[in-house]
C-alpha cells in the first residue's frame, strides 16, 4: 500500500494553485458572494485558454490528458481558492455526455464551443413535482415535423441566467412506463418562449426556475434517441461530480482555528485553550481525514478503470453528514457572534462561517440526496433487498 | 497511490484468518470467557510466528512493518480472539528498539514457552501499573515507571489478579517494582520510546476494532436478509437499510484512515501520531456504533446471550474504554493539531 500523491499530480496541484492565486482576487470573491452566480466568465476564459476546461480529455479531443489524481487536485484546489467553477462542472458534464452519445454533427458544432470557453450549460432536469424520483418529469416535447414544441418548468435550473445552452429532460411518450417515455435535448437559451427567473437559496447561492412555453427547437438538438432520454441521463449522471473530499471543510476548519487562535473569552482568555473547542478541533479534523481518504478510494477505483458507485456513494454520503456537522459545531464555539454575517462589527472570518453553515444544508440533497446514497449503499454494497 | 496489500500481506493475512476461522469460533470465545485467553489459540498463533512478526528477521521474528500487523491485526479482531497478540507485538517491537538482547530473549520465551507481552498503556503509580491489558497472563510487562522505562518479568496472577470486566479481556494491575525489572531508557528518550509504543498499540487496536466492526456489519446485513416480519425480509425496510449503510460506510473509512496511519508510522512521516491518534479515536467511534446499530437490528435476539452479537457488543466498548477517558485523547489530538496550522494542504 501507498498513500503517497504521485509526483505528476502534485505537479499539476502546485500549476493550478499558482493560477488561482493570481485569478481568483478577493474582488472576484466578493462579486461571486454578492451574486450568488459561482461562476465568472473571466475566470472561466482564462482557464479554457490554459486548456483546463476538458483538462482529462486526451489531447486530440482538445484536452491535455490529465489523469483521475491530477484532476482531484485541480478540483481540491478550486475549493481551497473558492474558485467559481460551477459552469465548468456543469458544462464539462454534457459536454462529456456529446462526446459518448452525441451525433458527429452536434460533437463538432457544440464541444469546441463548450472546451473553448464560449458557452456554458445548465442542468434541466428538475421539476416542482420532480426532485429525486427525476423520472416523472412533466415537460412535455412533441414532435412537430422536423421540430419539437417543448412546454413545461423546471427549478434549480443552476446558471440558466449565464448559460448558452439548457440540458432538458422531457417527457415524449405518456403511454409507456414513466422512465421509458423521456427524450432530451439541448436548447439554446436564447430560443423564443424561454423564461428565466431567480430562486435565492439559503447558502446565498443563486439558482433558477425557467419556464418553457411553445418553445420550439429542431430535430438536431436532440441528444440521444428518441424515449431514450433515460440512458442518456444515466450516461450524463456518470460524469456528476460534487465535492466529496472533504476539501471545503478543511478551509473551514482552517478559517476556525485563525479565529480561534486570535479570540479571548469574556474573561480574557484566549479561546485556542478551551478544551472543548480542542475537542471540537479534534473531531472535525477526524472527519476532514476520513472524508478525503474516501474521496481518494474513489479516484483511485475510477484511476484504476472501475466505476466507483458504492465507493463514490459512501464517500458522499460520508462527507456531506459530517461538513453539516462541523459548520453547526463550529458556531457553536463562537456563540452569539457566530450569528453575525459579512460587514457586521466583530463578524469572525468576515462571516465566511455562518454562510457555511448555510451552505452545508444543500451538501447532503445536491447530486443525489444522502437517502439515495445510502440506497446504492444498501442495495449495491450490503446486497440487501429492495423495499421501500 | 495503491490501496491493495502485496501479495506477500495477502498471504499472511489468509494464513492467519484461515486458523482463526478455523480455530477461534464463537464458541471458543465463549469458552475463554471470564479470563478473555485460549491457551491453545496462544499456541497456534505463536507456532504461525503471529505475536513476534514485528521482530527483525536478525532476532528470529518477520520483520513485519505496522502496516502488516494491522492487517493481521484487522483478522485477529474481527474474530475477538482470546489472546493477547496486539499487546505482545507491540510490546516486543518497543523493547527491540532499545534492548535488542533482551528482545530476542522474549521472542524465544514467547514461541519456546508460550509466554505472552503486555505494554502498560498508563505510567506506574505507586509502583503499580494499573488495568494493563493482557496483565492477568502476560509475563513481561513494558511500561513507563517515572523516568524509567521498564520491563518487568514476572509470573502472571492468573485467575487470581483477573479484573472481572465485561469485555472479558484478561485486566490486571501489575507491580512495576516487582519481578526482574530491566531499565530499557531514562528520561526524554524513555517518555519518547513510550509514547512511540503507545501510538503503534492505538494503530493495531484501531485495527483490532476495524475487524470487529466490519464483522458486526456482516452480522447485522447477514440478519437483516433473512429474518422475516411483516411478511417481508426486515432489510428490505428503508430505515434498516439506511443505517447499516452508515455503519458499513463508517467501517470503511476507519479502515482507510488505519491503513494510512499505519503506513505513515512505517515511512516515519511527520504526522503519524496525529493519525494514530485518528484512527483510535475513528475506529472506537465506528466499531462501537457498528456493534451497537447490529444489535439493536436483532430486535430481542441481540440482547440475549445466545447470540454472536452481543459479544462484539461488548468488546467494542470495552476495547474503546482502554485508555484513560477519550475526551483525554482528543485532547491529545487537538495538542498534536494544533502544534502545526491545519492549513488545507490538498494533497500530502
Amino acid at each position: 500500500m501507498d498513500f503517497n500523491l504521485s509526483e505528476r499530480s502534485e505537479r499539476f496541484r502546485g500549476e493550478v494553485r499558482e493560477f488561482l492565486a493570481e485569478h481568483v482576487t478577493d474582488d472576484l470573491r466578493d462579486r461571486v458572494r454578492e451574486t450568488g452566480t459561482i461562476h465568472d466568465w473571466g475566470l472561466h476564459r482564462a482557464m479554457a485558454e490554459k486548456g483546463w476546461i476538458a483538462a482529462a480529455w486526451p489531447e486530440e479531443y482538445g484536452g491535455q490528458g490529465r489523469d483521475d489524481f491530477e484532476m482531484a487536485a485541480f478540483y481540491e484546489e478550486a475549493v481551497i481558492a473558492e474558485a467559481p467553477l460551477d459552469g465548468l462542472l456543469i458544462t464539462m458534464i454534457i459536454a462529456n455526455t456529446l462526446r459518448h452519445v452525441g451525433t458527429e454533427e452536434q460533437k463538432r458544432e457544440l464541444i469546441p464551443q463548450m472546451i473553448g470557453g464560449d458557452a456554458i450549460c445548465a442542468l434541466g432536469y428538475s421539476e416542482p413535482g420532480s426532485g429525486s424520483d427525476v423520472a416523472s418529469v412533466r415537460t412535455r416535447a412533441v414532435r412537430d415535423g422536423d421540430e419539437w414544441v417543448i412546454d413545461g418548468e423546471k427549478v434549480f435550473t443552476t446558471l440558466a441566467h449565464e448559460s448558452q445552452y439548457v440540458f432538458l429532460l422531457t417527457r415524449t411518450d405518456t403511454e409507456v412506463a414513466k422512465h421509458k417515455g423521456l427524450t432530451m435535448f439541448l436548447v439554446p437559451m436564447d430560443t423564443p418562449g424561454i423564461e428565466t427567473r431567480p430562486i435565492h437559496t439559503l447558502g446565498g447561492e443563486r439558482t433558477n426556475s425557467t419556464f418553457y412555453s411553445g418553445v420550439r427547437v429542431d430535430d438536431r438538438w436532440r441528444i440521444g434517441e428518441v424515449n431514450g432520454g433515460w440512458d442518456v441521463m444515466g450516461v450524463a449522471l456518470t460524469f456528476e461530480r460534487t465535492e466529496t473530499g472533504g476539501t471545503e471543510s478543511a478551509r473551514v476548519l482552517h478559517e476556525f482555528v485563525e479565529w480561534a487562535r486570535e479570540a479571548t473569552d469574556d474573561q480574557d482568555r484566549p479561546r485556542i485553550e478551551d478544551p472543548s473547542l480542542r475537542e471540537t478541533v479534534a473531531r472535525i479534523a477526524i472527519r476532514n481525514e476520513v472524508a478525503r481518504l474516501m474521496a481518494l478510494k474513489a479516484t483511485w477505483v475510477a484511476a484504476a478503470g472501475g466505476l466507483p458507485g458504492v465507493e463514490g456513494s459512501m464517500a458522499r454520503l460520508f462527507y456531506a453528514t459530517r461538513f453539516q456537522e462541523s459548520c453547526s459545531e463550529i458556531l457553536d464555539q463562537m456563540g452569539p457572534r457566530g450569528a453575525l454575517q459579512h460587514g457586521a462589527e466583530g463578524a469572525p472570518v468576515h462571516g465566511r462561517l455562518e454562510r457555511a453553515f448555510r451552505h452545508s444544508a444543500v451538501t447532503t440533497i445536491y447530486g443525489g440526496t444522502s437517502e439515495i446514497q445510502r440506497t446504492i449503499i444498501a442495495r449495491r454494497g450490503l446486497e440487501l433487498p429492495s423495499g421501500r | 497511490m495503491d490501496l491493495r496489500p502485496s501479495e506477500q500481506q495477502r498471504a499472511v493475512c489468509d494464513g492467519v484468518s484461515d486458523f482463526l476461522d478455523k480455530e477461534v469460533t464463537p464458541e471458543r470465545v465463549r469458552d475463554a470467557e471470564p479470563m478473555g485467553f485460549d491457551a491453545g489459540v496462544w499456541r497456534g498463533l505463536a507456532d504461525m510466528g503471529v505475536p513476534t512478526l514485528g521482530v527483525s528477521e536478525e532476532l528470529g521474528g518477520m520483520g513485519a512493518g505496522l502496516l502488516d500487523l494491522a492487517l493481521v491485526a484487522e483478522a485477529i479482531g474481527a474474530h475477538l480472539t482470546p489472546a493477547p497478540i496486539l499487546e505482545t507485538q507491540v510490546s516486543l517491537r518497543a523493547v527491540e528498539r532499545v534492548d535488542a538482547g533482551l528482545a530476542g530473549q522474549m521472542r524465544a520465551g514467547v514461541e519456546d514457552s508460550s509466554l505472552s507481552s503486555s505494554l502498560a498503556l498508563r505510567p506506574a503509580r505507586q509502583g503499580v501499573f494499573e488495568l494493563v491489558p493482557g496483565g492477568a497472563v502476560s509475563t513481561y510487562v513494558v511500561g513507563l515507571d517515572g523516568e524509567e522505562l521498564v520491563c518487568i518479568e514476572a509470573d502472571p496472577p492468573g485467575a487470581t489478579g483477573l479484573l472481572s470486566n465485561f469485555g472479558d479481556a484478561p485486566l490486571a494491575h501489575r507491580q512495576s517494582d516487582g519481578g526482574s525489572r530491566t531499565v530499557l531508557a531514562r528520561g526524554q528518550e524513555a517518555r519518547g520510546q513510550f509514547d512511540a509504543a503507545l501510538d503503534e498499540w492505538r494503530v493495531l487496536t484501531a485495527a483490532a476494532l476495524v475487524g470487529l466492526g466490519s464483522r458486526a456489519v456482516d452480522l447485522g446485513v447477514e440478519y437483516a436478509r433473512s429474518r422475516e416480519q411483516f411478511g417481508v425480509p426486515i432489510g428490505s425496510f428503508q430505515v434498516v437499510a439506511h443505517r447499516l449503510a452508515d455503519v458499513a460506510t463508517e467501517i470503511e473509512g476507519a479502515q482507510l484512515l488505519v491503513h494510512e496511519a499505519a503506513w505513515a508510522v512505517d515511512e516515519g512521516r511527520a504526522d503519524a501520531a496525529e493519525l494514530a491518534c485518528m484512527a483510535y479515536l475513528f475506529a472506537c467511534e465506528s466499531g462501537q456504533h457498528a456493534a451497537a446499530e447490529s444489535l439493536h437490528f436483532h430486535g430481542g435476539y441481540g440482547f440475549t446471550l445466545e447470540y454472536d452479537i452481543q459479544l462484539f457488543h461488548r468488546r467494542a466498548k470495552a476495547w474503546s474504554l482502554a485508555l484513560d477517558g477519550r475526551t483525554g485523547e482528543f485532547q491529545n489530538l487537538a495538542d498534536r493539531l494544533l502544534a502545526g496550522s491545519l492549513a488545507p494542504s490538498g494533497g500530502n
